[in-house]
């Protein structure tokens, strides 16, 4: 449903005072909408348009359920499009609308400058469209379950993709090389095979007879350099990331599931900036809603209500990108201004001076309008999340301690919170997993590895993952991994799961 | 209004469904769901329904927080706690816990175990009536006046005669404008089935019998109820005598006595000839002990208060004799022998441990009745 003009008005003001501080978005499409669509929407992840599936339903009732249970609502959504189209839910205090708004505001201005949203598609309402036209016309023509099945095989590798691949040419792709099917593999390999002629095998040693002059030692050195030219080259040429690209180009499918397995791929890259700059892009709207809602929108009787609503969202023990992302801002604005960086910031000990340290710069909003435009959550918290941040902020690590089941503070060392902090941003908390060998035991086994980084994987999931990957490869499947300190290779050939040791560097 | 998310949310269930089904045994065998018991609703723990990716184990990672607190302080022992954000954020590490219906589980019960349905004795189901308000009419008394009726009808009616003055907006109802409040006659079914239990409590009753019979009781009180439409429970203990009690104290319970079951028998006919009379009431008394009587002459008394009474009254009778640590009784092969297959409403069941509920529940409501 379109705006009521009252709020229209107010979307229109608001943008108003959000282009006097500088925020240049997309044009924006308010709809309102009651909260059963609003979950409709959210269980879609933003596009009303999406492809069938289960997992939107499972979405939809959690949502559903934990709004009736009054433990959740979904205030606001906005979609990285051109024009941006953002909900707000019907019902919500005026207060609360306008908060919304600028907020958007703010986050469509994120998207249209960040440059890791630079290539994500901003007719993506339209793409899912397509998308979802495409799939239910493979569902009419094959059947729901069949089509779905498969879905669920692709979205259990879609997190096995290559996010900085849109930004980087890596090496160049090795051609695409046609992977020979089980029975092909029987037969005999046609390559450069030195004087030998095409035979069926049984009448291979009458069409092929074993050289006259050749020893026995000599046919063996014949046989090993065979073997190691049909070996060669390796294949992948080198590792590959974007595991299902890998798979597009020389997994055995057939052609519906080859442009189903490139829908979920296009959709994983098109959310995965929004992965990349969680932090960053929701500390900048919050950044901007409470700038326009304190210093331009709220009148006298509202105040109330915004604080309460700000304290909610900025609460919470457990890390919040809302009130991490906004702080950092506001810090890294206040040190621009003051001039606290730099060389001579940085060497200077003198505490007394450092406290009351202030060049008088105003560099501030400069600054961090182009940490909104060049940085991601990694480079981000790698570059500002500073010692006195740290202990400013209170933060802490926690892990699980086994002996009391609960969680526990665990530190409060700023080394390690940093570091806690990026690994579990990095490559958005997900394992770093390759395509190490396509031809693998020279059997056309398919070979990942997972670049082990102190944490191991879940293996019952990884176990189940690999019984969905060879439901696409169609060959056995490995992966090489550490557990608890020692390299295993899990394998599973089509029937049964096998697990042993093996050595990773 | 149809939406389109009703067609992914009916998949959904249909898979939720499959999953129920295909783990109703292992359900049935641990008493995990009777904790999760709504009023009509009952929520169950779905492991493997979400989509497995490479990721990383849940507790071997921690994370970062922000507040006041030392080292060592604890921060609760819930799953990993949820980290705010939008739809769309990172996928969580929870198992999913669905809601289904009683009706629906019953269902799911009933195809997977082929329970055949019941066909309830008795023509006639009892039913009430009762008044309920929920239509208008044009006369009635003025205490059940429907102002906003009322109202709409006299606004509608002045502004079609023209003497509606939108600047001096008065609406005068005359008697023809009048909507009043009115009912209806509803009928509802009343309760028609009633389950007795009974259960020995005697000392060789250990807590894995009564578990057991927890467990069984629970879903025959799942498939007894989707075949009523009202169903009541009432519940006997017995050692050497008999009592009535509630619920909570039936499972609880623990006596050191010995056991006279002919008690309970007697008491359980005494029941029915005070509450239920057989012509309209289906009546289903479910026995459970581990079949150790304390004497021949009692389990002679017993067999008679069967054959004059109960077995009469009953739909079925069912006995589950649960093996205790003590090993099992005489009775079950008492009953057997002394009626056996002359009476086909006495259905017995050997209940050996938690895997045999599943067979024993077939055996009780296999039959249909």
């Amino acid at each position: 449903m379109m705006l009521p003009p009252y709020l229209y008005d107010i979307q229109k003001a608001i943008e108003v005072h959000a282009q006097k501080f500088g925020l240049d978005f997309y044009e924006q499409v308010f709809e309102i909408l009651d909260y059963k669509t609003m979950n409709e929407v959210a269980a879609y992840g933003g596009f009303p348009t999406r492809y069938p599936h289960w997992r939107f339903g499972m979405e939809y009732e959690q949502l559903s359920k934990s709004y009736a249970y009054g433990l959740s609502k979904i205030y606001e959504m906005v979609i990285n499009n051109d024009p941006c189209y953002a909900y707000l839910l019907e019902g919500n205090s005026l207060v609360d609308q306008k908060l919304v708004i600028s907020h958007v505001c703010a986050h469509n201005d994120f998207f249209k400058n960040n440059y890791y949203f630079s290539k994500t598609n901003r007719k993506m309402i339209d793409e899912m469209a397509n998308h979802a036209t495409r799939i239910r016309r493979y569902m009419d023509r094959l059947g729901v379950e069949r089509v779905e099945t498969f879905i669920d095989v692709c979205l259990s590798l879609d997190n096995l993709i290559d996010p900085m691949s849109m930004f980087i040419q890596r090496a160049p792709r090795p051609q695409p090389r046609k992977r020979r099917t089980d029975d092909e593999l029987d037969e005999p390999e046609r390559g450069p095979r030195r004087m030998k002629l095409r035979a069926k095998s049984y009448m291979d040693k009458y069409i092929n007879p074993p050289h006259p002059e050749q020893t026995p030692e000599e046919q063996d050195e014949e046989q090993q350099r065979q073997e190691a030219q049909e070996r060669m080259p390796r294949f992948p040429v080198r590792p590959v990331r974007d595991v299902i690209q890998f798979l597009v180009e020389h997994a055995p499918l057939e052609s519906w599931q080859r442009d189903v397995m490139e829908i979920i791929r296009e959709e994983a890259y098109y959310f995965a900036p929004q992965g990349m700059t969680k932090i960053l892009n929701e500390g900048w709207a919050t950044y901007w809603h409470s700038k326009i809602m304190t210093t331009r929108v709220l009148d006298d009787s509202e105040v109330i209500d915004y604080a309460d609503h700000a304290a909610g969202v900025l609460g919470g023990r457990f890390l919040n990108p809302y009130k991490i992302g906004v702080e950092l801002y506001r810090h890294i604005e206040e040190r621009w201004n003051t001039g606290r960086f730099g060389k001579e910031w940085n060497e200077c000990d003198n505490l007394a001076h450092k406290r009351n340290w202030d060049r008088q710069l105003g560099l501030g909003r400069e600054k961090i309008f182009q940490v909104r435009a060049i940085f991601n959550d990694v480079m981000f918290i790698d570059e500002f999340f500073t010692e006195d941040f740290c202990r400013e902020q209170l933060f802490f690590t926690y892990g699980w301690n086994e002996r009391n089941a609960q969680w526990e503070v665990q530190s409060r060392q700023y080394k390690q919170i940093k570091e806690q902090l990026l690994n579990m941003l990095t490559n958005f908390g997900s394992p770093h997993i390759h395509v190490e060998d396509g031809n693998f035991e020279n059997r056309g086994e398919l070979l990942l590895k997972h670049r082990h980084e102190g944490t191991d994987l879940r293996m019952d999931w990884a176990r189940d993952t690999l019984v969905n990957l060879y439901k696409v490869w169609r060959r056995p499947t490995n992966l090489m991994t550490k557990v608890e300190g020692t390299g295993k290779l899990l394998t599973f050939d089509g029937k049964e799961h096998a697990e042993r040791d093996a050595s990773v560097e | 209004m149809s939406q389109k998310i009703d067609q992914d949310h009916s998949r959904f269930r249909k898979i939720v469904r499959g999953k129920i089904k295909q783990n109703l045994r292992k359900y049935m065998s641990q008493g995990e769901l009777i904790g999760r018991k709504g009023k009509d609703k009952i929520s169950i723990p779905l492991p493997q329904i979400e989509i497995p990716r490479f990721r990383y184990g849940d507790k071997s990672q921690g994370g970062v927080g922000q507040g006041e607190g030392d080292e060592g302080d604890s921060l609760g022992s819930e799953k990993k706690p949820g980290q705010g954000g939008d739809a769309g954020d990172l996928p969580g590490d929870h198992s999913i816990e669905v809601e289904v219906t009683f009706e629906e589980l019953a269902e799911i019960m009933g195809e997977e175990l082929e329970l055949p349905h019941i066909l309830p004795k008795g023509k006639k189901t009892l039913v009430t009536r009762k008044d309920r308000y929920k239509s208008i009419r044009r006369t009635g008394p003025e205490s059940l006046s429907h102002f906003k009726r009322t109202f709409k009808h006299a606004l509608r009616r002045q502004i079609a005669m023209g003497n509606y003055n939108p600047d001096k907006p008065v609406i005068i109802p005359i008697r023809e404008d009048k909507r009043y409040r009115s009912w209806k006659e509803e009928a509802i079914p009343e309760t028609n089935a009633v389950i007795i239990y009974m259960m020995d409590v005697s000392g060789s009753m250990g807590d894995e019998q009564k578990e057991i019979v927890r467990i069984e009781s629970f879903w025959i009180d799942t498939w007894l109820r989707s075949q009523y439409d009202g169903l009541e429970s009432r519940y006997i203990i017995h050692d050497a005598t008999a009592k009535e009690v509630d619920r909570e104290t039936f499972f609880r319970t623990r006596e050191s006595g010995g056991t006279m079951i002919s008690s309970a028998y007697k008491l359980c006919a005494k029941m029915i000839a005070d509450h239920y009379d057989p012509q309209e009431w289906n009546i289903y008394p479910f026995h459970f002990s581990d079949g150790d009587n304390w004497s021949v002459d009692d389990t002679n008394l017993c067999i008679r208060v069967l054959n004059e009474q109960l077995m009469p009254w009953s739909n079925i009778f069912c006995y589950g004799q649960v093996e205790s640590p003590y090993g099992s009784g005489q009775f079950l092969k008492d009953l057997k022998e002394k009626i056996g297959d002359k009476d086909e409403r006495l259905i017995t069941s050997e209940i050996k441990g938690r895997d045999a509920i599943v067979d024993s529940i077939r055996t009780f409501l296999g039959k249909g009745k």
